[in-house]
């Protein structure tokens, strides 16, 4: 065997993003030794894109609003298969957790009143988002990354860790390796807590960065983990989808919150064709009703391009289905109508410099070109609402890559604050765990045999390239499991997986164990087509419409498969999809939801994502 | 479309040369496009570092014919037909292989800075701070860490020997956020002087010019850093209020990783 660099801690948590900083800062608070594994340089994860904001009923704007709303629109925004204690938790604690934000130093934007200022976003009754013009994730990466060094915790950076290593009851560490050696490592654990985030890297069009390839919820699987609701898969209505270079890079949903109204190419404001009774009441009907909302928020209902993301991504795909598209198949983004120049610069720099540099449109004066880009699971590892563990023993999972929180579809905004909530929660529950717990004996047989998988890429008689099996494995999920579902598709798409896994096995690498993105990528695949398969298989089984999920042959929604989770799980090596029973939200928290389900039928238009066009 | 042609240098810590590469070009591509399509299609083993492909996290710093820029924010149109073109690693930070730097210099010096400490909240328990204060705290916040201030510095750039007593830009930006912070009740300006190495810097601007977040770091973060550094050690009045308020707490830095 070959040798590997050991290191020993009471908790090692998977991921520098935000829920994995904001764990790891609890789990050093609390006394646990703590290590930060993160594949990129440190500050570089996936959370420093966000753009929006942080929800939180801090009621700054709105004084009215308060946990109970804001509960009610993540239930409802999530057509209510969200985990209900989760809901619950996040939005009792969001709040606290902007304002420690504030304690470790974060600069938001402010009100007149010298507070918090918060904007609109889709689907929040109140305007709710703490932001900082559209980099909020960049101020709160920073912010935590600082924290996190200024207590002295240990970073190992740019370091892979690629199987979690088990004594058949319970998480005893993991295995990996240095990405700028190529040498391999591992670490002891009394408890692992995942924060690695999603999978959009399986997709051709997705605002995802490189890092986006599964690890966690690939991991989580082989340990014997439990994942729910991995059909559910957010595309985010606004993508760029011009030049090709930029397509599916997001642009923030802060341009609608901040007056941006979506046209087809005929210049009709087409989302007030596209409200779904479920959201009616809260709706505007008429353009009149909505222009006077940006003015009057109390005395009209808002506009309905801020309906829920998975609402306007079906709308914007079924106008391009209809022929009413633009000329590279999205639709137009306006806010240089309502908005002045100075505004648009203040409120949305990024976006003017984004579109400016890199597509040469200048928002102050022109339409965007958007469409749907995947940009978030809301599937992944199941968890205890209350501590952030996996259903295997020592295992904690925390943001994008844990499930239940989100329901059928997530709010803008509830990602960066569940990352807070629940990172904290993981790393206290994991610091706990770890006090509870012997140190763990590692499995040299297991781990041997991990390190030889990390290896083989490099054995000979190897003859695929993995750059081309990802590029069609991201066709693959384009074409095949995108925004609009049916079964023979999603039969292809796992047929094609089974070859595509074929010929991962096959991935060759040349040169040295040095800096090898090929042999990143080739160890990569694995993940990323293990957990699309979980994903097409999730798909294939929930026989109707909800959230991030809609199918063209069961375009409804239906009561039955509201009260229903489907859970993947890996046993003797065989994925297994089943279907549970959610938890049943009590009454007094029930009463807070309404007495209407979301039904009817969901617009499914084309079945392959707008943005998918010409490449 | 026609072809695009660039010259990669490849190599590592021993040394290494620039290989020309031709691939298919494709309207709106920026320098990062051509380096993945060179590693899918003719060197899979072509190391580089990125992430978000959108110039917000500051990962595929680069030196393109000579100029410190993002990769993922250089188009490829801004040069014309014909051009020589070279992609070379950020030259002040030591090679670990073709494009990809050991930039851990920047993560030791981050851990040396006294970390931010709040002010005791208003007597209702909040925090107020009014826009026009933060903004200028917010322009040094907008910083990406992608370190091309510090490629450009020639106080770092072609002396190593500095390296252990300047900070470099990119941390006088970083210390100048934490002072101005209104709410900061930390002290660092002995230690701005003493050991991050302010002094070195005789103001040329090129960190200002080289920054993709237009941060104006001379002007706004190392220039006010030098006044107040003058004022608290040149001022005798202000410097003999520090000597008996002494309100500076002594800061340990953070060890490095235990083995």
């Amino acid at each position: 065997m070959a040798e590997i660099e050991r290191h020993e801690y009471d908790v090692v948590v998977v991921g520098a993003g935000g829920a994995g900083l904001r764990a790891a800062i609890e789990a050093h608070a609390r006394g646990a030794k703590t290590a930060i594994v993160c594949k990129s340089l440190l500050g570089k994860a996936h959370t420093v894109m966000a753009e929006g904001g942080i929800a939180a009923a801090l009621g700054n704007v709105w004084p009215e609003d308060n946990w109970q709303v804001h509960f009610r629109d993540t239930m409802r925004g999530g057509k209510l298969l969200n985990n209900w204690r989760m809901a619950q938790l996040h939005a009792q604690e969001a709040p606290d957790r902007v304002l420690e934000l504030e304690e470790w130093g974060a600069l938001f934007d402010r009100t007149k009143d010298g507070l918090i200022l918060q904007r609109d976003f889709g689907g929040h009754r109140y305007a709710r988002l703490a932001h900082v013009g559209d980099r909020t994730g960049l101020e709160m990466i920073r912010t935590l990354q600082d924290a996190a060094v200024a207590q002295g915790i240990d970073v190992f950076m740019e370091c892979t860790l690629r199987h979690l290593l088990t004594d058949g009851e319970r998480v005893t560490g993991a295995i990996g390796y240095w990405r700028q050696s190529g040498k391999l490592i591992a670490f002891g654990a009394k408890a692992v807590v995942l924060a690695t985030g999603g999978v959009g890297k399986a997709w051709r069009v997705t605002s995802n960065s490189w890092g986006y390839t599964g690890d966690g919820i690939a991991m989580a699987l082989e340990a014997g983990a439990d994942l729910i609701d991995m059909e559910m898969t957010q595309f985010h209505p606004t993508g760029m989808v011009w030049p090709p270079s930029v397509r599916g890079l997001l642009v923030t949903e802060g341009v609608r919150g901040d007056g941006g109204t979506l046209r087809n190419k005929s210049g009709e404001r087409f989302m007030f064709n596209y409200i779904p009774a479920f959201f009616r009441a809260d709706t505007a009907e008429t353009e009149k009703e909505a222009d006077a909302w940006y003015e009057d928020k109390r005395n009209n209902r808002r506009t309905p391009d801020l309906l829920p993301r998975d609402e306007v991504a079906r709308a914007i795909n079924s106008e391009v289905k209809a022929g009413r598209g633009t000329e590279h198949g999205g639709v137009f983004l306006d806010i240089a109508t309502r908005r002045s120049a100075d505004y648009i610069k203040r409120r949305l720099p990024s976006m003017y410099h984004q579109f400016k540099e890199l597509a040469d449109v200048d928002i102050t004066k022109q339409q965007m070109e958007i469409g749907p880009t995947l940009h978030y699971i809301m599937g992944g590892i199941r968890v205890d609402p209350d501590t952030a563990a996996a259903t295997v023993s020592g295992l904690y999972a925390a943001g994008e890559v844990a499930a239940g929180m989100h329901g059928a579809n997530r709010l803008g905004g509830n990602s960066l604050s569940d990352l807070l909530v629940f990172g904290r929660r993981a790393g206290e529950a994991a610091a706990e765990h770890a006090k509870r717990t012997r140190a763990p004996k590692i499995d040299d047989a297991q781990m041997g045999a991990f390190a030889q998988r990390i290896e083989a890429p490099f054995e000979k008689g190897r003859d695929e390239n993995p750059y081309k099996i990802h590029s069609e494995l991201q066709d693959t999920m384009q074409e095949l499991v995108g925004i609009i579902r049916r079964r023979d598709e999603l039969e292809e798409g796992l047929a094609r997986l089974d070859r595509l896994r074929a010929r991962a096995a096959r991935a060759s690498v040349t040169g040295s164990r040095i800096y090898n993105p090929g042999w990143h990528l080739a160890l990569d695949l694995e993940n990323l087509i293990g957990v699309s398969e979980a994903v097409t298989r999730s798909a294939l089984i929930r026989e109707e419409s909800r959230g991030g999920h809609t199918r063209e042959d069961y375009p409804k929604t239906d009561a039955v498969w509201g009260t229903k989770n489907v859970v993947s799980r890996r046993r003797d090596g065989r994925l297994t999809i089943t279907t549970e029973p959610i938890p049943k939200v009590p009454a007094e928290l029930g009463a807070l939801l309404g007495e209407d389900k979301p039904s009817g039928e969901a617009a499914t238009g084309a079945r392959t994502p707008v943005a998918a066009g010409d490449d | 479309m026609p072809d695009v042609q660039v010259w990669v240098w490849r190599g590592d810590a021993s040394g290494g040369d620039f290989l020309p590469y031709k691939v298919a070009a494709d309207e709106g591509m920026v320098v990062l496009d051509v380096v993945h399509r060179i590693q899918a299609e003719k060197a899979p083993d072509l190391a580089v570092r990125w992430n978000c492909k959108a110039g917000k996290c500051g990962s595929c710093s680069a030196e393109i014919n000579g100029h410190p820029k993002l990769m993922c924010m250089t188009r490829m149109n801004e040069f014309p037909a014909g051009e020589h073109i070279t992609v070379s690693p950020v030259k002040t930070f030591p090679v670990i292989k073709d494009l990809v730097t050991d930039v851990s210099f920047n993560y030791e010096k981050a851990k040396t800075i006294p970390p931010f400490k709040p002010k005791p909240k208003d007597p209702d328990g909040k925090r107020r701070m009014y826009q026009e204060d933060v903004e200028r705290v917010q322009e040094f916040h907008k910083c990406i860490e992608c370190f091309l201030c510090q490629d450009v510095c020639h106080v770092i750039r072609d002396h190593e020997e500095n390296k252990e007593s300047f900070s470099g830009p990119r941390f006088f930006v970083r210390l100048a956020a934490l002072e101005m912070h209104p709410l900061d009740a930390n002290d660092r300006i002995d230690l701005i002087r003493a050991k991050h190495g302010l002094g070195f810097c005789n103001i040329t601007k090129c960190c200002t010019e080289v920054c993709p977040e237009d941060i104006h770091i001379t002007d706004n973060a190392i220039i006010p850093l030098k006044e107040r550094v003058v004022s608290a050690h040149y001022d005798p009045l202000a410097w003999a209020l520090r000597r008996i308020r002494r309100k500076r707490e002594e800061f340990t830095p953070p060890g490095p990783p235990s083995a």
